[in-house]
């Protein structure tokens, strides 16, 4: 029987990085020792290169740019009056002016805050989860040669080896299964999905093969497998690649399904995915990879780890809950930024978990604020924000001022043309709308049927 | 009392019962002995392994001991399912022991085997009590997976059984998974996945043996062929029914799966292939008295003169029997004791089985998570069944 010769066969102890042969002749270079931050640039922004055309930064009311640029003058400016002063020229709206100046103020007194983008984070946590731990390894489409489809696993090959870094062929119930298989015996896989539109490939393994398992074997058989990759819209692909799976894996008892927005979220979520013994859904975002956020060096310490379950309040408000998750969290806040020109305070909650949701906290924020709006990119029916209103509805009720409300992506396939899309997905302005509606204070409604 | 068989981690077995020792066999036990399988076996893209089998007379007794114990687990099994004891699902193995006996053979705790939902008797074969089956079957909480499985999601993960799937082919990937985990740890252990003629038809297995190939993992796919996937004959459901051969470039046996030393011999040249050169397909001739499962009579499909053909000519405990008569192991009244031995133990097993409660009410909400984190979960009411999960 004839058979191919033998990919070269690394030995590796562990942890000193392996020499991999590419298809196309190149030989990584040895790296000895393992660098936890080796991945973290000062500069925070990630720099495009000829592996990386997707690159794109989307800053759809400029507001990104100018949190990027406040970050960078803070830089500059030793003194917080500076500060202030540079600020207020340049006319930023950073996220929580005086919030930030206050977190500012204490930085000064430490080092200085270090920016970095959402890719960069993610690819740091998986370094430093995979270093820390042997057991831990990735597999997918093109993560390891091509270095990522969207380059989070930069590097990771020349590194860990081709042992711990497989790429896979397009076979998603093939290599999601095996993924599930390697969890069911002890490893910890990180299994990439190139778009979370493939993994209703893989689906039977995700639910039925790892989700219940734990359940069905009575605590025998645990599985602590992460599907990691983005989800929802992206920008111009179309129907079939534009879906956001949230609701769908948030409804099933099992897993875990998490959704960072930013840097912070991304570094610790991915590794209190990596680290539980449970299967964790992992929904990233294609447009937020690009986007820097400040870390703190608490964040950027490998220790470092957020809980499973528990969201975050962006940003203080009194007058209406806002709650969002990924990308929308942005959207949401600069809703809120607009809302409170004219007076309306928003509370805008990063819900970073979907499952378990956080609604303790929705609720105590309901509680607050008498008014809620929902925010999602998904589909509108039994979406996130369907669970959100009941739990609210069943657990608040008394404190509603108004009727709860929802914000959705249109309840359409995603359609390619520029404007079509553009209505197919959340909008600033929409959030806005909503918020006024619960406070009252809408011009004329669209008229109904 | 209840005593079944057990195999030490080290395959070390022990003789079964007090009758055998009492023909002096006890230094003659261990002595060889060497058996033709009843057919060559048939290789794709491989030299097959020679069809003479060394055995022993203690191995042979203990054949004959195991499969007798698994069929009439599977026997009793269909009564309690008549009588409403078992609920839902419910598949039988019975006429398929012997591939779950000879493959034990071949092999040690430390190899896994994971199957689809025809799992009873492997589950026994790795080592679970017919206490733990009867009760899961029964939904109670002494029962392998605590009254929370049922008769489809088996599991001994020490003993190296990954269960009992429902999903027909899924457990096909997961086993090459388990493989890949196998290497990836460097325990010189391999990974037997089994399935059906039906699941050979899954795209899902040939993307997962695409990948044991080209990662060359310690897999071996099993092919239990009885022919029939529910009610389809294989000739009706692929195109080509030789599934030893669809691994393409993956070598392939064909084995008489009623025959225990064919099993056996097949299951021990596999695990050498795997551990060097990746995955192999078996694909195990056998079949299934029972229909594809409680529901089904089994008989829509086949004929009855095929099923008493199969019985007459090819069971694989009568095989065993006259073996052991021939080579004068034992005699036929031995055999007979053994049996009666062996249906008293399921006896008494389905009355221990019995006494077990039904798991309490708590365990609804239990093992949703290996790490519940204190979030909430709901019952029907979530105003009247609220809880926490640890």
């Amino acid at each position: 029987m004839h058979r191919a010769a033998p990919r070269q066969r690394q030995e590796h102890n562990g942890e000193q990085a392996v020499p991999h042969r590419y298809t196309d002749g190149r030989v990584s270079t040895q790296r000895g020792g393992c660098s936890n931050s080796g991945s973290i640039t000062e500069e925070g922004m990630h720099k495009s290169s000829p592996l990386n055309p997707t690159l794109k930064r989307s800053s759809p009311n400029g507001s990104t740019l100018s949190r990027f640029l406040f970050w960078e003058l803070y830089r500059e400016a030793d003194m917080l009056g500076v500060l202030r002063r540079e600020v207020a020229c340049q006319g930023a709206h950073a996220w929580g002016l005086e919030q930030g100046l206050r977190v500012i103020a204490s930085r000064a007194l430490s080092s200085s805050a270090k920016a970095m983008t959402v890719r960069d984070a993610l690819n740091s946590a998986l370094d430093e989860e995979m270093s820390a731990d042997p057991k831990v390894f990735v597999m997918g489409e093109e993560v390891g040669e091509y270095q990522g489809a969207y380059k989070i696993t930069k590097g990771l090959l020349d590194k860990y080896g081709p042992e711990r870094v497989l790429d896979a062929p397009i076979t998603e119930a093939g290599f999601a299964g095996i993924g599930v298989g390697a969890a069911y015996y002890g490893l910890r896989p990180v299994i990439e999905f190139m778009t979370f539109n493939f993994s209703m490939q893989a689906i039977d393994h995700i639910i039925n093969s790892a989700a219940k398992s734990n359940y069905m074997s009575s605590g025998q058989i645990s599985v602590p497998i992460v599907f990691r990759g983005p989800d929802g819209a992206a920008a111009g692909v179309g129907a079939q690649h534009s879906q956001c799976y949230a609701a769908w894996f948030g409804a099933c008892p099992g897993l875990k399904v998490l959704t960072p927005y930013s840097s912070e979220d991304a570094r610790g979520l991915l590794k209190a995915a990596i680290r539980d013994p449970d299967p964790v859904v992992f929904l990233e975002n294609e447009l937020l990879y690009g986007e820097s956020f400040p870390v703190s060096a608490e964040v950027l310490d490998s220790s470092f780890c957020l809980p499973i379950g528990k969201a975050k309040i962006e940003r203080e408000g009194k007058d209406v809950t806002i709650t969002a998750f990924s990308k929308m969290v942005g959207y949401a806040l600069q809703a809120g930024d607009i809302l409170a020109k004219e007076g309306i305070s928003a509370e805008v909650i990063n819900l970073r978990s979907i499952r378990p949701l956080d609604r303790a906290a929705i609720n105590a924020s309901v509680r607050k604020t008498n008014r809620l709006v929902t925010v999602e990119e998904g589909f509108p029916q039994h979406g996130v924000g369907a669970e959100i209103c009941a739990s609210v509805l069943e657990d608040s009720f008394e404190y509603l001022d108004a009727a709860v409300e929802r914000i959705s992506g249109a309840d359409v396939p995603m359609p390619y043309a520029a404007n079509l899309e553009r209505m197919a997905v959340p909008q600033v302005e929409d959030i806005v709308r909503a918020a006024k509606r619960t406070c009252y204070r809408s011009t004329a409604l669209a008229a109904t049927a | 009392m209840a005593q079944l068989i057990r195999r030490a981690a080290a395959l070390n077995k022990s003789l079964p019962a007090a009758s055998f020792a009492a023909r002096g066999l006890a230094t003659a036990s261990t002595s060889s002995i060497t058996v033709e399988t009843s057919l060559p076996f048939t290789g794709h893209n491989i030299d097959p392994p020679s069809r003479s089998v060394e055995t022993s007379p203690q191995e042979l007794l203990t054949f004959f001991r195991d499969m007798a114990l698994m069929r009439r687990m599977e026997i009793a099994a269909d009564s309690l399912y008549k009588a409403k004891l078992i609920r839902g699902f419910c598949h039988l193995y019975d006429g398929q022991e012997a591939v779950c006996v000879g493959m034990e053979a071949a092999i040690n705790r430390k190899d896994c085997i994971i199957t689809a939902y025809r799992d009873h008797c492997i589950f026994l074969g790795r080592g679970g009590t017919l206490l733990e089956a009867f009760a899961e079957l029964m939904g109670r909480k002494d029962g392998c997976s605590k009254g929370k499985g049922g008769s489809m999601h088996f599991y001994k993960k020490e003993g190296g059984f990954y269960g009992g799937h429902g999903i027909v082919g899924a457990q096909v990937p997961l086993g090459c998974g388990l493989a890949f985990a196998q290497k990836y740890s460097k325990d010189e252990s391999v990974t037997f996945a089994m399935y059906g003629d039906g699941a050979a038809n899954q795209g899902q297995l040939f993307e997962a043996l695409n990948m044991a190939a080209l990662w060359d993992l310690p897999a071996i796919l099993v092919c239990e062929n009885n022919h029939y996937g529910m009610g389809t004959a294989e000739w009706r459901a692929a195109k080509s029914p030789a599934y030893y051969k669809r691994g393409d470039y993956v070598p392939g046996l064909k084995v008489d799966g009623m025959d225990a030393l064919a099993v056996k011999q097949a299951c021990k040249f596999a695990k050498e292939h795997a551990l060097k050169n990746g995955p192999i397909i078996l694909e195990m001739d056998t079949y299934r008295y029972h229909g594809h499962s409680m529901s089904d009579p089994g008989s829509t499909y086949r004929t009855r003169d095929e099923i008493s053909g199969v019985r007459q000519e090819r069971d694989p405990i009568e095989r065993i029997r006259k073996l052991v008569l021939a080579h004068d192991l034992a005699t036929e009244k031995e055999l007979k004791d053994t049996e009666k031995e062996v249906r008293k133990e399921v006896d008494e097993a389905i009355a221990q089985a019995k006494e077990s409660p039904m798991p309490d009410p708590s365990e609804l909400f239990s093992n949703v998570y290996a790490k519940g984190l204190g979030t909430e979960s709901f019952g029907a009411d979530r105003k009247e069944v609220r809880t926490v999960l640890p």
